[in-house]
């Protein structure tokens, strides 16, 4: 990552053992080793005790409600929103619109802010790294409007090669739609310069950091990215709950995405007025607990440290190279390990990522297998698919030495064939 | 170590019938989009039986092994007998527990033959879903 920004005043080790403490899905002997967190994480217990005590103690619909426990459901909501707000550093808590994951806060700025900004002729650009989640939406606002794509490609190595990025910005531009962190590779993209680069040619940039806010700290203020994605799940939190970060005068210019509940000021026959941000974008009852979840995992991850989340992911990373490229017929995608993110992508030559993921379940070891959502970058790879192992601040080394173990079992048993 | 007992080793490792025909009177190519994998299976027909198979394509152990045995299993039968093949068949065939993501690697196969011999969609055993 780039220090610039890692807060290393609030580095301290992980205590790795108390944390595991917290997750009751760790409890078995031998413990499940858990190494697809890049998909979803595990949800520790304080996590899962706010949403209780929303169920237990005060359920009940937010907002306009006349007595105590409404007021309490509305509170402990709009409280997520202050911790979410806080985590990121946005300038206002009205900044942060609750969706119900990373995909449908990018789908949101398609359809609402995507139709009134881009049009025939206008360019998006994207990278090779683009989840489908930051891909899908803009080719279907492309059909929409008539605009073009273009991608920013990767090198050889995995990132994103710089030297087309001057070639590929111009008036024409109007997003720029980038990953913070690839999640098939873990390679972390040097989202500054690209933002810096596309204001400089007046374009509003999108990140897509649901593999980045889990991770390590990422101010949006100092980004000073117009727009910034991610999911609840992915960083200890329930699923169902994600969030959108948008520059306020962008959000108040933009028109509603969904239509009903909660999102107007006042209704008539033929017309409407919409609610101010974020209510606005928050058409019916959201994911109440859901959201009382998530600000909860905020509070988790933030006690935990990011900085001390990146330094631990760190040591896991180059742990597991180190270990796994001894591993005969193994190929590991993607950039050295001090330029990504917990997450080591392979294959081992004859066996197919799906046999890996399926033997290497036979020792308890659960890894991912597939395209991983990201199908262009797998031909750009020329791979159908790749294993992935991916870190979380539970993991640990016996988790690699698992990996590693399960890992030479399946090429013993498959590799001796073609 | 169940999942990879040595039968389906042994029909991933030499799969049988493996290639191509010349000139099939039904050739049929279908990929699992989960994964990518894909299979393709020409069949030569003479009175309504199989006299000819052969499959070819990349995929997993499951898969392939499981193309293997079901064109172990369908040449020399007719096209009528083979039409009643169902999912449950070919997890006898296959004869190991598979979780529903592998189930579909397992049942590749047999989609791809039951699309090209029949113009049956979908997968089996999920026809009418």
């Amino acid at each position: 990552m780039t220090q610039k920004t890692m807060h290393t005043s609030d580095f301290r080790p992980l205590d790795v053992e108390a944390i595991r403490g917290d997750f009751p899905i760790f409890a078995d002997i031998p413990p499940l080793a858990f190494l697809d967190s890049a998909a979803s994480t595990q949800t520790p217990r304080p996590v899962v005790e706010a949403m209780d005590a929303y169920y237990d103690t005060y359920r009940s619909n937010i907002h306009r409600g006349i007595y105590r426990i409404s007021e309490e459901a509305t509170d402990q909501y709009e409280k997520a929103r202050q911790k979410v707000a806080q985590l990121i550093n946005a300038p206002r808590t009205s900044q942060i619109v609750f969706t119900r994951n990373t995909t449908e806060s990018i789908n949101l700025i398609a359809y609402s802010w995507g139709s009134m900004n881009i049009g025939q002729g206008d360019e998006i650009v994207l990278t090779d790294l683009e989840h489908h989640s930051n891909l899908v939406p803009w080719q279907m606002l492309a059909q929409r409007t008539g605009a073009t794509l273009r991608y920013l490609e990767i090198t050889d190595q995995g990132l994103l090669d710089f030297t087309q990025l001057q070639d590929i910005l111009s008036e024409k531009t109007k997003l720029v739609a980038i990953t913070h962190v690839s999640n098939v590779l873990g390679t972390i993209n040097p989202i500054q310069s690209v933002i810096d680069a596309a204001h400089a040619a007046g374009a509003k940039v999108i990140v897509d950091a649901a593999q980045s806010v889990p991770h390590f700290h990422v101010d949006v203020q100092q980004l000073n990215c117009d727009f910034l994605a991610f999911s609840g799940h992915k960083m200890c939190g329930p699923t169902g709950v994600g969030v959108l970060y948008g520059k306020l005068d962008l959000l108040e210019e933009m028109p509603p995405f969904l239509g009903g509940g909660s999102m107007i000021r006042s209704v008539e026959r033929d017309i409407s007025t919409y609610a101010d941000v974020p209510a606005k974008f928050e058409a019916g009852t959201p994911s109440i607990a859901e959201a009382i979840g998530l600000g909860a995992a905020v509070d988790y991850i933030s006690e935990a440290g990011l900085a001390s989340i990146h330094v631990h992911e760190q040591e896991l990373l180059k742990y597991a190279h180190d270990r796994l490229q001894d591993i005969e017929g193994i190929t590991i995608y993607g950039p050295a390990p001090h330029q990504k993110s917990g997450v080591i992508s392979f294959d081992l030559d004859g066996v197919h990522p799906h046999d890996i993921a399926g033997i290497l379940d036979t020792y308890n070891v659960a890894i991912r297998a597939g395209h991983h959502c990201a199908q262009p970058l797998m031909k750009k790879l020329d791979v159908i698919a790749t294993a992935r192992a991916s870190f979380y601040l539970y993991n640990t080394l016996e988790d690699v030495d698992r990996l590693n173990e399960a890992l030479q079992k399946a090429q013993a048993l498959m590799g001796r064939r073609k | 170590m169940n999942i990879y007992q040595e039968e389906l080793l042994d029909h991933y490792e030499n799969p049988c019938n493996y290639g191509t025909l010349p000139n099939p009177d039904i050739s049929h190519e279908e990929d699992n989009p989960l994964c990518g994998d894909k299979i393709r299976m020409d069949l030569l027909i003479e009175d309504d039986t199989i006299k000819d198979v052969r499959f070819c394509g990349h995929g997993c152990t499951i898969s392939l092994a499981a193309a293997s045995m079901l064109t172990e299993k369908i040449k020399g039968k007719t096209l009528t007998e083979v039409k009643n093949l169902s999912r449950d068949d070919i997890m006898d065939m296959v004869g190991i527990p598979l979780g529903p993501v592998r189930v579909k690697c397992a049942l590749l196969a047999l989609k791809v033959l039951k699309a090209g011999a029949y113009g049956i969609k979908g997968w089996p055993g999920e026809e009418d879903g």
